[in-house]
């Protein structure tokens, strides 16, 4: 059976190579190509996965070695994968998501003349991404780590044609090499303390390493992940990514890549619960987060922006449960399926909305939609109640415990972080319930779609026509079935998961639990959550829904429009990076012609007593080649003398 | 007596430059297809000597030597190790591509004097220095060595100085002074360096009584010769000199971006990719090997100075607004890795040096020659002058964005491999040094990427707007080193099987041991 788990990671694999490779007579069957390896890779997940059910909770880790990857003296490196629960529930969530996504992909990139591509880069995600969780070390997880890193890269910038797609594409990739230093120095501290990288044996040998070694092992460990998962102080490439086609938001910057800091955490929690000073880095992380993001989505009048904000925070709470230690893990994974089901399907929502909507993305030039796209209003509308965590949907599931679990943290830092996600629940009910009204709701706010933009060169889709007024209308059924799947998750995963805690005792053999004890009981906890909860949504039916929303956003009060430019972190990065590092490069670049270039050929010129004759010497091969003969024979009758003294 | 092997790996090349030479004026076509038979054949003698080679075997193997000048002790002596056999390979692996790439580099102008030959010239030049580095990787005796490693430097003068880039901004008498300025200053640096390094080789035989690498290295193990302290720092420092110049590490490196730029593309690959890993290969095999206290004694400083390398060289590719000269400080900060892997003095660094060269020496070939073949559509090497190229030649941009992720290190191609050994050798000794090293994957990010982004994306420039995708030719020449560098990327065992146990020589050489695992020091 373990010899099938290197086929999860082929099938999409090859789809990737025959499509990239193949060349246009692909071009009529790649998307099914590409879909149905994507499919397949799920069909063995399941197989797996049942074949996992079938034995005692604490044998269920499968292994496969292929071969070495870097046999060196003192250095080894295995092609080897560890499929344990862990691995199983993201083995199932991506390639499941990633089946649907490619489906929904077959629809909304109908008339993209480069949609073999696209399937070809999605495949190639997949590939990567299952290469990440299904790593039995660190160094191949890496390799899983920088490969979802590139596939992103290349989807964020598909629309190459334009500047702003290039160039967001380029940031997302510099921030996480950002966070990829904390990876690689994470590898390098592990092997001078335990000569091995490898999960087993480093967790085995955690006793023997002192705490400080274990602590910065952690650090390193959380900037990677704050680069991959966009947390603060890495969160800025987030929002800009949302120029991806919508297809490679909903999957990879909302229901997967972007989860794999959290992954990588819980993966490495024998390690974080080792070092606690570390563990209340991550925590903080999380907590600050989970507001930086929720305070940005309430501000942005751009439906993906909103959904990205959206998406920062909701890692936020899964950060800041992995950070909590064996009480959160759980729970933290647990809410990273939810938000892999209801986070999915809010982006693929929107994206039938931008598809019926001339490709507008304002949410001000939306406005009572439901009447036009029934089965996206719906499906929509439950992720919506999902993520909000109305009782009873998948999201109040996973957040409530989230809530739980950071009051659990015991003293004065359990009330401050219980508090924080009970604030964090309120403001998510507030944006979420703007996003909704602006979209759905209201009047008709429609605008002529603009004229095909000349100068970026952009070809306008066959749905585009300038100067005319969107004609809304519901998607196709290859974009609505995903929708309507995810929808199911949204509503029933949450309460599948709870019921009996099978999640709990799913992930415990491999994560450890211990149930928190939180200062005051749980029912008042839910009961308070549900109370912020209809506070926020109250509060934005009060702006949005009972007023008509202005179709140019007012100028707002000094936080808004902070938010509306991410807090300033673009301000800020500019600032501080990209002028001063233009200025040092060009400095750099002056003073190596200038002065290294100089005093090198100063020195040399005036040693080999060339002074002077360095032009003359441009003049020919012969005469030059003859004059350092001379020269050398000088030094070599120097040295020969110098060396008989010696 | 055996078949010379290493002797007949060196010498085909050098028969094929003399009879490449000698094609008549008017056929130079027989010549292009004439210098890449002699290569392919290389090639093919190349793997019979990695074929031949046992990892398992004595340190030297395919060993050949006859008396040369027997006044001065100085003998026609080769052998080869790990490190060798896998260069060898590299060099003439790399050249039939540098050929191909090159086919219409030399092609002689309709009104030029018939008599001149440019084409033959051309091919039978990169002949003649591919005979020459195979024959400094192979040569054990120090004076051999050192005459190969000056006389390499003519070929390449009259390559850089006598075929330059046609596209050039300035005029064509610009050019021309562009041209001979860079091939003057690769000249006299490399002379420079050689001379100082002749002074040191004199001054070995002076102390040891023959240039045998084998026989002084025995002697110095055994105990028989010992040097002066000074006397071993001094010889040391004249060789590393000579190797710093030519592979080049900061504050020597400046002729490089010079020679590069003004260079055809297939030259600069010529040079940065198999002339360069000479100096780099000569400090494993000779500095390490015959002065291993001076090697521990200097180690310090060039460890910094390599960092200073890699990061200096990175942060000057980033503001470079040329590709070509962009790519080379890309090598001079890429030969800082090199230089800091054998001098952290661990078996993964030097491992991982020693790939690094292997693979550096490809991943540079596909991004120069992808680099050339846009630069000979469109006439210019400014960045600026590009514009939205993905969308008139996707194929083009494909693969050369797939050498911009190998430069970049992205796991998966082969310079990933051998980026992280160094990285990991390095911090096992040098802790700080590691993570500085380290801030160097996300320079090489920016410049890879803000070069791509400007000169494949966004929209299409008018003048590019016609520009043809890839040939077949040209895209023979990148293919395979692609998927080489995808290869030795996911499975890089059989480089790494020959490279072993010729690191853990060096590492008895200098008497180092890898610093052993905190938990085990522990126990």
């Amino acid at each position: 059976m373990e010899n099938l788990i290197a086929l999860l990671v082929a099938a999409p694999l090859l789809g990737a190579a025959v499509l990239l490779c193949g060349g246009r007579r692909l071009d009529r069957y790649g998307h099914l190509l590409g879909t149905v390896l994507a499919a397949a890779s799920f069909v063995i997940g399941a197989v797996l996965f049942f074949d996992m059910l079938g034995r005692g909770a604490e044998e269920r880790a499968l292994y496969q070695t292929l071969f070495a990857w870097v046999p060196v003296e003192g250095f080894q490196a295995n092609i080897a994968f560890q499929l344990d629960q862990l691995s199983m529930t993201f083995v199932l969530l991506i390639s499941g998501v990633g089946t649907l996504i490619h489906v929904y992909s077959i629809g909304y990139m109908e008339h993209d003349e480069r949609r073999r591509r696209f399937f070809g880069y999605l495949n190639l995600f997949l590939a990567a991404m299952l290469l990440l969780v299904l790593a039995d070390n660190y160094l191949l997880l890496y390799f899983g780590w920088e490969g979802v890193g590139l596939a992103s890269y290349l989807l964020i910038g598909f629309w190459q044609h334009k500047p702003s797609a290039a160039t967001a594409a380029k940031k997302a990739f510099l921030v996480n090499r950002v966070g990829d230093i904390g990876l690689s120095i994470a590898i390098m501290l592990m092997f001078t303390t335990f000569g091995t990288f490898t999960f087993g044996p480093v967790f085995q040998e955690l006793d023997g390493a002192g705490e400080g070694t274990l602590n910065a092992i952690a650090l390193m460990l959380l900037l990677a992940a704050c680069g991959k998962s966009a947390q603060v102080p890495l969160q800025s490439w987030l929002g800009d990514a949302m120029e991806g086609p919508t297809p490679v938001s909903a999957l990879i910057h909302a229901a997967t890549m972007v989860t794999a800091g959290v992954y990588l955490i819980t993966r490495s929690g024998a390690i974080f619960n080792a070092a606690p000073d570390a563990q209340l880095v991550v925590v903080v992380v999380g907590a600050v987060t989970l507001l930086f993001g929720a305070i940005v989505g309430c501000a942005k009048d751009d439906i993906k922006k909103a959904l990205a904000g959206s998406t920062m925070s909701q890692i936020g709470y899964m950060v800041l449960a992995a950070g909590l230690g064996p009480i959160g893990y759980v729970f933290a994974i647990m809410h990273l399926v939810t938000h892999g089901f209801f986070k999915a399907g809010l982006f693929l929502g929107a994206g039938s909305v931008m598809h019926a909507m001339n490709d507008e993305v304002d949410m001000r030039k939306y406005g009572g939609l439901r009447k036009y796209m029934p089965v996206t209003f719906v499906t929509f509308g439950l992720g919506y109640l999902a993520i909000i965590g109305f009782p009873g949907l998948s999201g109040f599931w996973s957040k409530d415990k989230i809530i739980e679990a950071a009051f659990a943290k015991g003293g004065a830092e359990g009330w401050i972080l219980g508090a924080v996600t009970l604030l964090g629940a309120g403001i998510t009910a507030y944006y979420m319930t703007r996003v909704m009204l602006m979209t759905f709701f209201g009047e008709k706010r429609w605008q002529p779609a603009p004229a095909a933009d000349a100068a970026t060169d952009v070809e306008p889709s066959a749905d585009h026509h300038p100067g005319e007024l969107p004609h809304p209308h519901e998607s196709p059924k290859s974009m609505t079935v995903p929708m309507i799947v995810l929808a199911f998750g949204s509503v029933f995963a949450g309460a599948l998961f709870s019921f009996n805690s099978s999640f709990v005792h799913w992930l415990e053999p491999v994560t450890r639990f211990e149930h928190g004890h939180p200062p005051v009981g749980a029912a008042v906890i839910t009961t308070a959550t549900v109370v912020v909860l209809l506070i926020g949504a109250g509060i934005a039916y009060a702006q949005y829904g009972r007023k008509p929303v202005p179709v140019t956003a007012p100028r707002g009060s000094l936080l808004t429009r902070a938010a509306r430019r991410d807090l300033l972190q673009d301000d800020f990065n500019h600032v501080v990076l990209v002028r001063g590092g233009e200025h040092l490069t060009r400095s750099l670049v002056y003073l190596d012609h200038s002065l290294v270039d100089g005093v090198v050929n100063g020195t040399a010129a005036s040693v080999g007593g060339l002074s002077g004759r360095l032009r003359k010497l441009q003049n020919g091969f012969a005469r030059s080649y003859a004059l350092s003969m001379f020269g050398g024979t000088a030094v070599l009758i120097a040295a020969t003398l110098l060396m008989r003294g010696v | 007596m055996s078949f010379p092997l290493l002797t007949a790996t060196a010498a085909l090349p050098a028969l094929g430059a003399v009879l490449t030479a000698a094609v008549p004026a008017a056929r130079h076509t027989a010549a292009k297809w004439l210098a890449l038979v002699f290569s392919l054949a290389t090639l093919g003698l190349a793997a019979l000597v990695a074929v031949r080679f046992d990892p398992g075997g004595a340190r030297y193997q395919l060993t050949e030597s006859h008396a040369w000048i027997a006044d001065f002790g100085v003998r026609y002596e080769l052998g080869v190790d790990g490190i060798g056999v896998a260069l060898i390979a590299l060099t003439a692996l790399l050249i039939p591509f540098v050929i191909l790439a090159g086919w219409h580099d030399a092609d002689p102008d309709q009104q030029s004097n018939r008599r001149w030959r440019p084409t033959q010239g051309f091919f039978a030049l990169i002949l003649a220095v591919e005979a020459m580095v195979i024959l400094s990787f192979e040569a054990t005796d120090v004076f051999l060595f050192y005459i190969l490693f000056e006389a390499m430097l003519i070929p390449m003068y009259f390559l850089i100085g006598g075929f330059g880039d046609r596209a050039h901004s300035g005029s064509d008498e610009n050019a021309a002074a562009q041209r001979s300025y860079a091939a003057v200053k690769f000249l006299l640096y490399n002379l420079v360096g050689g001379l100082i390094m002749l002074a040191a080789v004199i001054g070995l035989y002076v102390v040891a009584g023959n240039f045998s690498l084998t026989e002084i290295a025995e002697a110095r193990a055994a105990g028989d010769l010992t040097m002066a302290t000074n006397t071993e720092r001094w010889l040391f420092l004249g060789f590393f000199f000579a190797f710093a110049v030519k592979a080049p590490l900061w504050p020597l490196h400046t002729w490089l971006p010079n020679a590069m730029g003004e260079a055809t593309a297939p030259v600069a690959v010529l040079i940065t990719a198999v002339v360069d890993k000479v100096g780099t290969f000569a400090m494993l095999r000779f500095c390490l090997q015959l002065f291993p206290e001076a090697s521990k004694w200097a180690t310090p400083v060039i460890v910094v100075l390599a960092l200073v390398s890699i990061i200096y060289g990175a942060l000057l590719a980033v503001g470079q607004r040329d590709i070509k000269r962009l790519v080379a400080y890309a090598s001079i900060s890429h030969f800082g890795f090199i230089i800091l892997g054998i001098f952290a003095m661990t078996s993964q660094g030097q491992s991982g040096a020693t790939l690094y060269m292997v693979n550096h020496g490809i991943s540079t070939a596909v991004l120069m020659l992808v680099a050339g073949f846009l630069i000979t559509r469109r006439g210019s090497r400014l960045i600026a002058d590009y514009g939205g190229v993905q969308k008139v030649a996707p194929i083009l941009a494909g693969t050369f964005l797939i050498g911009g992720l190998a430069t970049l290190s992205l796991p998966g191609l082969a310079p990933f491999v051998s980026e992280f050994l160094v990285l990991v050798g390095t911090f096992a000794r040098y802790p700080a040094a590691g993570i500085v090293a380290t801030v160097g994957i996300v320079l090489a990010a920016l410049y890879v990427l803000v070069l791509y982004q400007r000169t494949m994306t966004g929209p299409v420039k008018p003048e590019v707007r016609s520009l043809p995708d890839l040939k077949a030719r040209e895209l023979a020449v990148v293919a395979p080193l692609i998927a080489l560098l995808v290869l030795l990327g996911v499975f890089p065992k059989p480089l790494t099987e020959i490279v072993d146990p010729a690191v853990r020589h060096t590492m008895s050489d200098v008497q180092q041991q890898d610093p052993r695992p905190e938990v085990e020091a522990a126990k």
